[in-house]
């Protein structure tokens, strides 16, 4: 597979760090395989709320993926809060989501996301996110 | 001799699962990503699967006997089991899901104990047989799970 750490710029600069949310361990497990293998530093949390938590202490997150539908705060609000903050609005956000609704995929890049992607993410479909997100 | 009959037999095991319905291609794309560093990647997914959808269908059989019927939240419940099944490559448990999601959708609760009792009996062949499948590929060895992952 091809590694996104290059993209970094530097050689030996260090892999990009991805910050995964899904409430679903079974997905949480998958995408983290997926982005390590790309070379992407994951830590991945299962809320809206523990990413916020992790955000406000974690300096160097490069890029967020999130799924849509989770309990107490959705990925698109967790997108909206991301977009609302001065700190965090650069942070490229990417949606996960296993139904392909067009007005959700329009409401989210709308919204400020780089990407939707639909369930179940292949490895195929982070690749494209390399080249285009981490510049 | 013995390696080759076991190398064999995962992987006329792995074909039948995929022939049978019971797999679909998302368990190849899961295999691509093993490696030395994850060598057991795979069935440390699936254990994640059975260990999640055990509770959910425990969370779905209170949802069905609950009276009145939250149609809502047996959607909802079904819709986690569909994404997770989805993500291990589990065929029939996500198509299965897919009929229950439609008797949701039809306020049907005949079909959605009927559906069930389908989930349930492919969650419990699949869990079987995935077991067997790894059991075997334990025996081969972690050599051959690099092997066996390159399509």
């Amino acid at each position: 597979m091809a590694s996104c750490r290059s993209l970094g710029g530097e050689i030996g600069a260090p892999a990009p760090h991805v910050l995964a949310v899904d409430d679903s361990s079974v997905d949480r497990a998958v995408i983290s395989g997926i982005l390590r293998s790309s070379q992407f530093r994951v830590t991945a949390v299962d809320s809206g709320k523990r990413a916020l938590e992790l955000l406000g202490s974690e300096p160097n997150v490069s890029m967020i993926i999130t799924d849509y539908w989770m309990p107490e705060m959705t990925g698109y609000e967790l997108l909206k809060k991301v977009k609302e903050s001065s700190s965090l609005k650069e942070i490229p956000v990417v949606i996960m989501s296993s139904e392909n609704v067009p007005t959700r995929i329009n409401m989210c890049l709308e919204e400020g996301a780089e990407d939707f992607l639909l369930k179940p993410v292949q490895p195929s479909d982070v690749s494209r996110l390399c080249s285009r997100v981490l510049r | 001799m013995e390696y080759s009959n076991l190398r064999r037999q995962t992987i006329f095991m792995k074909k039948n699962l995929f022939d049978q319905g019971f797999l679909d291609e998302q368990f190849n794309q899961l295999e691509e990503l093993q490696d030395e560093s994850s060598p057991n990647f795979v069935e440390e997914v699936v254990d994640l699967f059975f260990k999640d959808s055990s509770r959910l269908l425990t969370n779905i059989e209170q949802a069905i006997d609950k009276y009145p019927q939250d149609f809502y939240r047996l959607d909802s419940l079904v819709h986690q089991f569909k994404g997770s099944g989805s993500s291990i490559g589990a065929l029939r448990v996500k198509n299965e899901c897919s009929v229950f999601k439609a008797h949701c959708n039809d306020r049907s609760l005949e079909g959605c104990r009927r559906s069930f009792q389908k989930i349930k009996r492919e969650h419990a062949t699949l869990k079987q047989k995935l077991e067997s499948y790894f059991q075997l590929l334990r025996q081969v060895g972690p050599r051959e799970h690099a092997v066996s992952s390159r399509k």
